[in-house]
């Protein structure tokens, strides 16, 4: 394999890695935080990818898409925490599978019946309709860069929120003692509403970013639901740099293994996973 | 596990009656049952040995694996690669052969998954059981997307699957010898030191229990019975695809346990036949007002799925318990 | 520390063990000898390091550095259920019992441990478990010694504390340990019901070596043979109990303010 396409690859891994992390983070977030574990993530991807298709048809502009498209799916996440994840933070981890199980079911018929079950496609906006030329044969697009992008800026954003700032404080402590926070005066409920909304909003913005390259189709939340599921079991529950690392991992396993053992490729992040829990069942970060 | 789910280790006796008057209900129903009907319950009672496989993971031993299915398929298809296209197989070969390969992908996975808890096991009985399906799905040489068809039922020799009634009786035979196994294990002392895992593994391990090979054998175990059910849905639907081991069939089978009532066994049953039932039902709803209610089936069944959660977290049986329970108490305080 | 014990009394030797937790140090170089016949008192305040010295020995915690042997044999790095079957018997300060099964199951069950068939044998999955006639007997024997014989059909999680903690040293019982570990066994017990444990704890005192991490310093003074102070992960003083009350490191640090 000579570099350009070396290159090309590695960039691909890094794009995949980082918009697995996206859905990643919420998902170890919301678990680490809130102990709740939530197979409907994946539907919170396929929401983005939806609205993304819908609101750029209707407002003609890919950013005002993803600002209303992430307004909307924060305002629904929240709705749902209000309404049914927040009763469910103390009841076992069979009954949250069942209950959010359950919701994949009803969001995919609501997406069923609110967009029908076409595949769709989302025109990327032309001012990132380019691509760098690398040689005289070969180019990167730059809508990929620009989604690594916007995965990057929202991981550097989650870091400093979660390290540098009193609220990323309050996170972190309600994620050991919820009693203790509270007792301390912290709104516990407000934290985790936030928690969740943020999970939440990640999981969106990953598929409306992803949404022109991926296009837009049913079930297309369990795919990478599974491939999330992954990324935290090698990363760690709970911590979010396991989950970034893990992320780029499977992002380099999978990509470079398509490349290079084609026959095998679909089975090798499983078999880094099964390496991952010989040794260290607990996750490679785990707190 | 929470104490919502505590099993009903021993049934009321009303209960027991109940369940042996519909054992006999079953047994009779060939004679009035047509065709259609003879072959949906008999695909119940596949079901329902299904579902008793999972009950001694989840309800027993308190493992809540969401890659059960892997281990159902993964015998149909043993079937079907044994099945030549021209000719019948021999039952009392392929049978124990599908069980066992079904029995040592379980060996393997459950000793890679064993050892994590809690969140980890779940996902990663998903994930393992998402690869079990895409190594199917992606390769033609294993049938891919389409499946495979197995054109000949087994061969028993002694008596005629092809036959509906035959096959209606053989499975009623091995769901009846799987409930029975199962209720003696559960009461030996590998099924007791299961419990025990359930309750606190902890203090099983302080006590010195080497819980890492107990939760093993029950993985394998369960895995086996998986694929004796899924052998049956092979040779009775006579058709494989990936599907059968896919996170929907997983999350189903979840369903029918806890929809029953879990570690008992009978409640797997209970619950294997209404989840069938149910799923019948929203799939058969009519149109009303120009909205197909039945097309939509997936939606009445997520929220069926939720209300179940929210409200009867023991399942079927567990009400029917508890309702008996506030009978008697009624009675005991009347004058 | 008195070493008037021969080698072969000592049925459970810590040497030197250490834990650390990243830069916290839980327990620093404590060394720990348990002998047949002898109850050895730990004592010290809380957060002193005591019940991570007892999770250090019964291998539900990793040592960072030293060394364990019991009954002889070197069980540095063992699994907590190979330590068990070697002679090892915990009681837990938080009660840590099978709260939906019965007195007599809670006993029955961890007696078993001692009989339990290979898991993968499938002569295990159809013998009876009430039928293992010696399971019975050490359960029985466990359940007479706790007093808990007429309790035995109560649910365990419905039972009062004091059964609770009584059943809790049952089970203990029950696996026929030669060492006995019990981290405070009179927690939240009234006087009668702590009379009664104690009376129980002489009884056991000729047939095991015993470590006794307690609070309840009328019950210390009582039963110790031998008693070590604790303070923050450390041994400040270790002999016999007057000699260790008598010292004035002690009493500044931890007994002042009990007295």
């Amino acid at each position: 394999m000579d570099f350009v396409n070396f290159l090309i690859q590695l960039l691909n891994s890094v794009q995949y890695g980082l918009l697995l992390f996206m859905l990643a983070a919420g998902l170890t977030l919301i678990f680490g935080i809130m102990g709740v574990v939530n197979l409907a993530h994946g539907s919170f991807y396929m929401l983005g990818a939806y609205l993304a298709w819908s609101l750029a048809a209707m407002t003609h502009s890919f950013t005002l898409a993803i600002i209303l498209g992430t307004l909307l799916s924060v305002l629904f996440g929240l709705l749902l925490e209000w309404l049914l994840f927040r009763h469910f933070y103390k009841r076992d981890h069979l009954d949250q599978v069942l209950l959010t199980f359950g919701l994949i079911y009803v969001f995919e018929e609501m997406r069923s019946i609110l967009w029908g079950d076409d595949v769709h496609g989302v025109t990327i906006p032309d001012v990132l309709n380019a691509s760098i030329p690398l040689t005289e044969t070969l180019s990167y697009p730059v809508y990929r860069l620009f989604m690594s992008g916007v995965c990057l800026l929202l991981a550097l954003g989650l870091y400093v929120l979660i390290s540098k700032t009193r609220l990323g404080m309050k996170i972190r402590a309600g994620a050991f003692n919820h009693e203790m926070t509270e007792a301390l005066g912290v709104n516990i409920k407000l934290i985790h509403a936030l928690v969740f909304a943020m999970g939440v909003g990640l999981a969106t913005i990953a598929g409306m970013v992803a949404a022109p390259v991926s296009s837009v189709y049913p079930n297309m939340g369990s795919q990478v639901l599974i491939m999330c599921f992954v990324v935290v079991v090698i990363g760690g529950i709970g911590s979010v740099k396991g989950a970034l690392i893990a992320a780029l991992l499977v992002g380099l396993v999978d990509t470079f293994g398509k490349v290079l053992l084609p026959q095998v490729a679909g089975m090798l992040v499983y078999v880094l996973m099964a390496i991952v829990l010989l040794y260290k069942p607990e996750g490679l970060f785990k707190n | 596990m929470s104490d919502a789910h505590a099993p009903l280790e021993t049934l009321p006796r009303s209960l027991k009656i109940l369940l042996g008057a519909a054992l006999l209900a079953l047994a009779a129903f060939p004679l009035v049952g047509t065709d259609y009907y003879l072959q949906m319950v008999t695909r119940m009672m596949i079901l329902a040995i299904f579902a008793m496989s999972l009950d001694l993971l989840q309800g027993v031993t308190g493992l809540v694996s969401l890659g059960h299915a892997a281990y159902f398929g993964v015998a149909g298809y043993a079937l079907a690669f044994l099945t030549p296209p021209g000719e019948p197989v021999s039952l009392w070969w392929t049978l124990p052969a599908a069980v066992g390969a079904s029995a040592l992908l379980a060996l393997i996975i459950g000793f890679l998954v064993v050892r994590t808890h809690g969140i980890y096991f779940i996902m990663v009985t998903m994930a393992f059981a998402q690869m079990v399906f895409y190594a199917f799905f992606d390769n033609k040489v294993l049938g891919g997307s389409d499946g495979l068809y197995i054109n000949f039922k087994p061969e028993a020799v002694l008596f005629d699957l092809e036959n509906k009634t035959v096959f209606y009786f053989f499975t009623l035979a091995l769901m009846l010898l799987v409930y029975l196994f199962l209720r003696r294990l559960l009461w030996s002392p590998f099924g007791r030191a299961l419990a025990g895992i359930r309750v606190n593994e902890h203090r099983m391990r302080a006590l010195g229990y080497g819980t890492f090979n107990h939760k093993l054998a029950a993985f394998t175990l369960a895995g086996a019975l998986a694929g004796l059910a899924g052998f049956l849905w092979g040779a009775q639907s006579g058709y494989v695809n990936p599907e059968l081991m896919g996170f929907h069939m997983s999350a189903h089978v979840i369903m029918m346990v806890i929809l029953g009532g879990m570690g008992n066994f009978a409640g797997a049953i209970v619950g294997a036949f209404s989840f069938e039932y149910l799923l019948h039902a929203f799939k058969d709803l009519p149109q009303m007002a120009g909205f197909n209610l039945g097309k939509h089936w997936q939606l009445w069944m997520g929220l069926f799925i939720v209300a179940l959660v929210v409200l009867a977290p023991r399942g079927i049986l567990g009400l029917f318990a508890s309702l008996l329970k506030d009978k008697s108490e009624k009675q005991s305080t009347q004058p | 520390m008195t070493n008037a014990h021969t080698a072969h009394d000592v049925l459970l030797r810590a040497n030197k063990i250490t834990k650390q937790f990243g830069g916290l140090t839980a327990v620093n170089e404590v060394s720990v000898d348990l002998c047949k016949g002898e109850i050895h008192a730990v004592i010290g305040p809380n957060g002193a390091g005591k019940s991570t010295l007892a999770n250090l020995l019964t291998g539900d915690l990793p040592l960072t550095s030293g060394c364990v042997t019991l009954n002889g044999q070197d069980i540095t790095g063992w699994t907590p259920e190979k330590i068990s079957r070697h002679g090892m018997g915990r009681s837990y300060q938080k009660t840590n019992i099978f709260r939906s099964f019965s007195v007599w199951d809670n006993v029955r069950l961890s007696a078993q441990s001692r009989s339990q068939p290979k898991p993968f044998n499938p002569l295990a999955w159809l013998q009876h478990a009430s039928h293992m006639a010696d399971v019975n007997e050490r359960a029985e024997r466990a359940l007479e010694l706790a007093g808990l014989q007429n309790r035995r059909q109560a649910m365990a999680g419905a039972a009062s504390h004091g059964e609770q903690r009584q059943l809790e040293i049952a089970m203990t019982l029950a696996t026929e340990p030669q060492v006995l570990l019990l981290d405070e066994p009179l927690a939240g017990m009234g006087v009668a019901e702590a009379e009664s444990m104690v009376r129980l704890l002489l009884r056991l005192k000729p047939l095991h070596a015993m470590m006794l991490v307690e609070h309840d310093m009328d019950a210390v003074f009582a039963l110790a043979d031998h008693l070590t102070v604790m303070v923050n992960g450390q041994v400040i003083a270790s002999g016999l109990p007057a000699d260790v009350r008598a010292n004035d490191g002690v009493q500044a640090a931890y007994l002042g303010e009990d007295h």
